[in-house]
This record gives structure tokens, C-alpha cells and sequence, in this order.
């Protein structure tokens, strides 16, 4: 009995010693061109669509939203532009969370608070500087002193790492706004109905690995970094066939009825929704990280404004 | 023909038929719908399944065939439960006879309906049959009620029974299974009346998805209520078995059953005023302190018992024999540490969930604080299965090396797998989302070989008794004859009783 033991309890270990998978901030990705400009806007007109799970028809007013999440070239650009007029700042920022207060090292700016209802759970997010973006391990644009520069081969990936205020503030300094959920999820499924039902994916009923990365869609990174794999670059799932080395990728054409990439998978997008009784923001659309499950389009996940995650960014809309 | 119609006497006639039944009925529906999740999606095996069977899996459904696929599972567990109370708890032969049976086409009905409505294509006619099954096994705890009702005469205790009684002799371990089981039937109602709004104001939902929620509906909070309460009924349930499984009395028992009584009346109500009462979760703690103290009191009466049994030879036992004694025999073992183990992956994690709630999990997104949830309830679930486990294979007389080896094998590799899923959902705690994935690839990894090698050992043994269905002298065959023995000198004495109050009856209409 006491051999079996043994040999059971090495063979646990043996397993258990397997060796270690890379950190995400320890992968340095080839850069890849997808041929999808990130600059690029669709018009999604006012009307009704099938919203949640369950298809309520629900209203929404005709708006602009990004095709792309905004990638890391962008929000460099941003962080260089509003560093020089002055609008954020680089310092160590107070940053509270439930009955937790820390410190980080990073940029940040004002932000003028939300109501506060003083319900149950609810944290009261007051007026003052806030935390944009962490200088952490993981981010991938670097800070000379003067300028902030994507890293090469993260330039057309999708901003990661920012809190809901760094997200909202991208938006708000070039007179956008972070979309709502509503918005956000016309903008993906559309209007259209196949057995009584809206689309639950961006590109229709059915999720396969060359439709978007999730978690074990065994994506290109997912080949190259072990099966967390890593971001793709924005519009990255148009239908090309991407060559890197001796790895060869197929991808479907997975945009959304209007013309929007990256709306299941990559990363969890912040939305702008700012609800009664709760400081929570809402995210949508899944990540490299989720299941396929959480791609579905009337999933969501939600944070305190604080947070801040490698597969979390985000995209813009407007009026 | 013959041999095959005393097959399905003993299979559907019998008690440990029944067991075997309704055990192997989950084991089948824990391979075929545990290939749609997990590491099985990412093998590809559940599209093979899928194809295979010609299942129809909408997105738009998920959570409503989950939650159908968690009833079917629910029901047979608790008709193993009703199986095994009738057998251990007095009752008139006719009660067992009629309660079995309906149990066992409550539960089948719902199965193959429910899955056959949730799986494969919406069929309402399926629908309907699987709320018939569900109402057949709600009458069965009807009738099982009503047969465990301990005010009876006849089911009093003496003075001196070592077993917890009151001073009229009402035996309070039957008042204990009787208010497990009427607790049990109002939660159900809960869970059917809110069920019945299905389409029509009430729309599907996991639990898990609603926590952050600041508004809940009542209809919400009824389903909210119903399935934590449900589980914890189930879990009384098994602790109150396997306490008649170890003989388990004395002034432990004593203390031990008003405990369990108490604190299933008050975690039932705790749980159910969740619904209209804002501290409701105050009454549940309370509740489980009750609960959970009379949990403790089985162990401590169990390990005890398997130390004095195991050293009775020895005059002076060593820390060393005392310990070899109570190691000796795994699977009456098991139930008591399984019990021990669960405060460190179900109750422990929920206690600092409550306490630290706005400090830590709050703070996490969403998705992490579902994942410690989910795994929370999934594993009190398996720690039950296993426990179930454990006393089904001590009535199949699995002895010997076969015992030690299939007892500790379950221990060994459940608690490796519901440790490691508890680390996983409380990841956050030491690891940052980036640098996860060496650990996430660890624990995912333990579990899936601590799940995978009970599931062989489960496979083993059914496939053991399977074959020795084939032998004209199998178990079964002992079996069967051993419990139609016992059934035919129960209902022998049943009859006398019966002849001799005929007898007074007639006796005092002659005067």
C-alpha cells in the first residue's frame, strides 16, 4: 500500500513539474499586416435589433463606432498628444478598490466622478486624478523620457492594460465616447434573425478556431507561445492566409454585419454604461483568455474602473 | 427470457438494483455531456459527440440545457438517496415498495425526456414528460414523508436505545431525515413555481451570471434560493446515511441529531426568505453552524469508532496503530474525511468569500469571482458523488486489495483535483493575469487526471458489476437473495402484527 502511495504521489509530481508556459509580457511576437486600417469607421443606422440572449427587440439611435479595437500605436499617439497639451500626466497614482488603497506608477489624469448611491456593495467613485495606464511589465509601448513608442511588433495590436478611465479618456480627447452596450451589441450581431434567434456570434451561428482567438482556438500565437497564446493584431480573422516562418494560418472572414473585426475574442472590450446602485463597467466581447462561451455577443464581464488587464481594451464610438 | 426477466427483477426490483441503475444512469450521462466541456472541447471530442449523436446545441440555449442537464443529475442522485433511506430507515414493505417505484420512473422519465428536449431539439411533448418525471419523484418524497413520519408508534424508541431519542422515545435521527425531507419538498415547490413563469415573465439564467446584479426579481431570488438549498438538502441527505451506514450513536448522536434538525429548519428557511428578507444570508450562516457542527460530530464519532475497532486486540496502541486503524479500511473512511476536506474547498472558500467580499473579490472582474462560485458548488457536488461512492461499494462487497485500492484512489485523486480547482478559482489571489498560464496549465492538468482516474475506477467497477450480471451465480444473484430474504421476514412479521390486531379486533367484537 505504501509503494503505491509513493509511486502515485511521483507520478502526481512528474506531471505537476511540467515545464513552465511563457508570461504574456515575455512574448515577443513577429508583426504581422492584416491590411485593416484601424482608422477606419462604420455607420450603424438607428433601428431595432434582437439585444441579450433572450432577442428583446430594443431601439438604438444611428451611430459611429471604431472597425478595431484602438491599438497600441494609437494610444501611444494619444499619450504623446496629451502629455504635451498638458491633459495627463506621469506620476504615482492613489488608486482604491472596495476597502483596498495601493499606489502605481503610471499615467493618469482627471476624471470628474460618477452619482454615487450610496446602494448596497456600491464604491463611490469620487473627482480626482485617476490611473489611464500602469507602467507594468507587459506594456507594450516604451517611455524615453519625452515620447511613448509602440513596441514593433505591437504596433497594430489592440491597447491593453488601460483602466476604464484611460479608456474613456482616449475617447473623450478626440470628441468620441466609449460605446454603450447596447450600441456595442447591434454593432456586432446586427439585425438579422436564423431560427428565431439574433446571430450569436459577429459572423453568424457557428464558432470555429479561424473565426476569432480565444482560449485553445489554436491561433497562430497559440502555435508559436503555448496555448494562452497572445493578442492578434486588429482585423486579424478577414479571411487571409498569414505566413510567419515555416507556420502557415487560414483565417475565415469574421467581421460583423457592419463591417467590424475583433468583436468576439482578442480582448474584452470597456463599455461607457454607467448604471444606478453599482461603480461597475461593463466589458464585452470575450478575450484571448475566454472560452468560446463568453464570446457569445450578449455576454458580458465587469470591473471596477480601476481595473486593468493584458486582455482587456478597448474601441470608440460616435454621435 | 427467464434469466433475463430476474436480471430486471433484481435491477428494478431490488434496492441495490436500483442503486446500480440509477448510479451507472449518471456515470453514462457524466461521459457523453462531459465530453462537451473542458479539455475534451479542445481534443475536439465533443464535436465528435455532437456529430454522433445528432445533438443540437443553439448558442442561444446553453444555459437552459445546463440547467436541465443539472436537474437530470440532481433527480438520480436523490432517488439514490430515496433508495438508500428506505432500505436503512423502518418502514411497511408496501411504503418501500411503492415509493421505489415511483422514484425510479420519476427520475428516468425526467432523464431521458429532459435530455431528449434539452439536446436534441426542442420537442414540448419531451418537455412535458420531463415535468411529469419531476412530479413523480416530488410524490415519492410525498410518500417518503409521510412513511418516515417518526411520531408513529411503532418506530419509537426504547429508553436505553444508545440512539438520540426524546423522552416519549421519538427518534430523532427519522425527525432528522423527515425534516431533511419535507425541506426538501418545499424547496422543490420554490423551484416549480418559479419554473411554471418559464416564458412568461421569467427567462433562463445561471445563478452565477446574476451576482452583481444590484436588482434582482423575486423570481430571480426564488431560483437563487431553491438550487443552493437543494445541494445543502442533498448533502444533509448523504451525512444522515452514512451516520446510519457507521452505526453512528451515543451522546454524540445525541447532541448531533437536534443539531441537524434545527439547523436544516433553519438554513431551509434562511435560504428560501432570500427571496423577501435582506439578511436572509445571516439565517443561513447561522443555520450552517448547526448544520456543519453535527457534520463534525459524525467524524469525530466515526474516526473514533474505526481507531477502537482497529486497536481492539491491542492493549496500550501506539499514535502509530491508532493512526494504522483509522487508515485501514478507505471507504469508511472517506465519507468522514470528504466531509473534513470540503471545509478547506467548499465552506472555507465560502467563508472568505463572505468576509472578504468587497475587499477581494469584488475587485476582481466578474468572470474570476463566477469562476470561484461555480467551483465552489461543483465541487460540494463531486465531494457528495464520491461519498455515494463509498458506501455503494461497500454494499457491493468490494473487499481486499480491490477496497484499498479503489478507496484510496478516490480520495487520493478527488481531493488532488478539488485542491486544484480551488486553487484555480482563487488564481487571482497569487498570480497576475499575465503570468497565469504556467500554474492555470498545472492545476488544469491535476484535475483532469484526478477527475479522469475516478471516472476509470467508477468505469471499473460498473463494468465489474455488468459483467457479473452475466454469471447465473453473480453478486447480484446474493444480493437479491439476501434483500428478498429480509423483505420476505420483514413483511412475515408485518403480516403477524397485522393477524394479531385482526385477531384483538375480532376478539373485542364477540364480547
Amino acid at each position: 500500500m505504501k509503494r503505491s502511495l509513493l509511486i502515485m504521489t511521483l507520478f502526481i509530481f512528474l506531471l505537476a513539474a511540467c515545464g513552465p508556459a511563457p508570461s504574456v509580457s515575455a512574448i515577443k511576437p513577429p508583426f504581422i499586416e492584416t491590411g485593416i486600417s484601424s482608422e477606419t469607421w462604420a455607420s450603424v443606422p438607428a433601428g431595432d435589433f434582437p439585444y441579450g440572449q433572450h432577442d428583446h427587440v430594443t431601439f438604438v439611435e444611428d451611430f459611429d463606432i471604431m472597425v478595431t479595437d484602438v491599438t497600441v500605436e494609437q494610444y501611444a499617439q494619444f499619450l504623446n498628444d496629451a502629455l504635451a497639451s498638458g491633459d495627463i500626466s506621469i506620476s504615482e497614482f492613489e488608486v482604491e478598490a472596495g476597502e483596498v488603497v495601493w499606489h502605481e506608477e503610471g499615467v493618469g489624469g482627471y476624471y470628474e466622478g460618477d452619482p454615487f448611491d450610496g446602494y448596497k456593495h456600491e464604491e463611490e467613485i469620487k473627482p480626482g486624478d485617476k490611473l489611464f495606464m500602469p507602467m507594468v511589465d507587459g506594456l507594450r509601448l516604451t517611455y524615453d523620457g519625452s515620447l511613448f513608442t509602440a513596441l514593433d511588433s505591437y504596433t497594430n495590436h489592440p491597447m491593453t492594460l488601460v483602466t476604464w478611465w484611460g479608456a474613456d479618456a482616449y475617447c473623450e480627447y478626440y470628441d468620441y465616447r466609449l460605446p454603450l452596450e447596447a450600441e456595442w451589441e447591434k454593432a456586432a450581431r446586427g439585425t438579422e434573425m436564423v431560427d428565431d434567434h439574433g446571430l450569436p456570434f459577429p459572423w453568424g451561428v457557428e464558432i470555429h478556431g479561424n473565426n476569432a482567438n480565444f482560449y485553445s482556438s489554436f491561433d497562430l500565437f497559440e502555435r508559436m507561445f503555448g496555448r494562452l497564446g497572445n493578442t492578434t493584431p486588429v482585423g486579424f480573422y478577414n479571411g487571409q492566409t498569414y505566413g510567419v516562418g515555416e507556420e502557415s494560418y487560414e483565417t475565415h472572414d469574421s467581421a460583423s454585419p457592419y463591417g467590424l473585426y475583433d468583436m468576439a475574442g482578442n480582448v474584452w472590450q470597456w463599455m461607457g454604461d454607467d448604471y444606478h446602485d453599482q461603480h461597475y463597467r461593463y466589458m464585452r466581447g470575450g478575450s484571448f483568455y475566454s472560452y468560446e462561451v463568453d464570446l457569445r455577443v450578449w455576454k458580458n464581464n465587469s470591473a471596477g474602473p480601476q481595473h486593468y488587464s493584458p486582455s482587456l481594451g478597448f474601441r470608440c464610438a460616435r454621435d | 427470457m427467464k434469466a433475463l426477466g430476474k436480471r430486471l427483477d433484481y435491477l428494478f426490483r431490488s434496492t441495490r438494483g436500483l442503486t446500480l441503475v440509477a448510479i451507472s444512469a449518471v456515470a453514462i450521462v457524466t461521459a457523453i455531456w462531459g465530453t462537451l466541456s473542458g479539455p475534451m472541447v479542445e481534443w475536439g471530442v465533443r464535436d465528435i459527440t455532437v456529430n454522433l449523436l445528432g445533438m443540437d446545441l443553439t448558442q442561444a440555449d446553453r444555459e437552459g440545457r445546463i440547467i436541465m442537464l443539472y436537474h437530470t443529475i440532481a433527480m438520480t442522485i436523490v432517488a439514490i438517496e430515496v433508495y438508500f433511506m428506505t432500505e436503512i430507515l423502518p418502514m411497511k414493505r408496501h411504503e418501500q415498495v411503492i415509493i421505489n417505484m415511483t422514484t425510479t420512473v420519476g427520475y428516468l422519465t425526467a432523464l431521458i425526456f429532459g435530455m431528449g428536449f434539452a439536446y436534441f431539439g426542442h420537442n414540448f411533448v419531451f418537455h412535458g414528460l420531463f415535468l411529469l418525471g419531476q412530479s413523480l419523484l416530488f410524490f415519492a418524497g410525498i410518500l417518503l414523508s409521510a412513511a418516515l413520519w417518526p411520531w408513529k408508534k411503532e418506530y419509537r424508541l426504547e429508553a436505553d436505545s444508545p440512539y438520540a431519542h426524546t423522552k416519549k422515545g421519538v427518534d430523532l435521527e427519522r425527525l432528522a431525515f423527515f425534516t431533511m425531507a419535507v425541506a426538501t419538498l418545499l424547496s422543490a415547490t420554490f423551484g416549480a413555481v418559479t419554473g411554471s413563469y418559464w416564458g412568461n415573465g421569467h427567462e433562463t439564467f445561471l445563478g452565477e451570471d446574476l451576482i452583481r446584479v444590484p436588482h434582482k426579481t423575486a423570481l430571480q431570488k426564488a431560483i437563487i434560493g431553491h438550487l443552493h438549498i437543494m445541494l445543502t438538502l442533498v448533502a444533509v441527505a448523504i451525512t444522515l446515511i452514512v451516520g446510519r451506514w457507521m452505526k453512528f450513536q451515543g451522546i454524540l448522536h445525541r447532541v448531533a441529531m437536534p443539531l441537524m434538525i434545527v439547523g436544516t429548519i433553519i438554513i431551509t428557511f434562511g435560504a428560501l426568505s432570500v427571496v423577501w428578507l435582506p439578511w436572509a444570508h445571516t439565517t443561513i450562516y447561522f443555520g450552517s453552524v448547526f448544520v456543519m457542527f453535527s457534520a463534525l460530530l459524525y467524524v469525530i464519532y466515526t474516526w473514533d469508532k474505526l481507531i477502537k475497532d482497529g486497536t481492539a486486540d491491542i492493549e496500550k496502541p501506539t499514535f502509530g496503530q491508532k493512526m494504522g486503524a483509522l487508515l485501514r479500511d478507505p471507504l469508511k473512511f472517506g465519507p468522514g474525511w470528504q466531509m473534513v476536506f470540503m471545509n478547506f474547498t467548499v465552506s472555507g472558500v465560502g467563508i472568505f468569500m463572505a468576509v472578504k467580499l468587497d475587499e477581494i473579490f469584488r475587485v476582481w472582474p466578474h468572470r474570476e469571482e463566477r469562476i470561484t462560485l461555480t467551483g465552489h458548488w461543483h465541487i460540494l457536488a463531486a465531494l457528495i458523488a464520491t461519498i455515494i461512492i463509498f458506501y455503494y461499494m461497500d454494499l457491493s462487497k468490494v473487499e481486499g486489495k480491490k477496497r484499498k485500492w479503489a478507496g484510496w484512489t478516490i480520495i487520493i485523486m478527488s481531493d488532488l483535483a478539488f485542491a486544484s480547482a480551488t486553487i484555480f478559482s482563487m488564481k487571482r489571489l497569487f498570480v497576475a493575469e499575465s503570468e497565469q498560464q504556467s500554474l492555470v496549465n498545472t492545476v488544469m492538468l491535476l484535475m483532469d487526471l484526478g477527475l479522469g482516474v475516478i471516472l476509470v475506477v467508477l468505469a471499473m467497477f460498473l463494468i465489474w458489476r455488468l459483467y457479473d450480471l452475466f454469471k447465473d451465480k453473480g453478486y447480484w444473484n446474493e444480493e437479491f437473495s439476501a434483500e428478498k430474504k429480509m423483505n420476505a421476514e420483514a413483511e412475515i412479521a408485518e403480516q403477524q402484527k397485522k393477524i394479531e390486531e385482526l385477531q384483538a379486533t375480532l376478539k373485542e367484537v364477540s364480547k
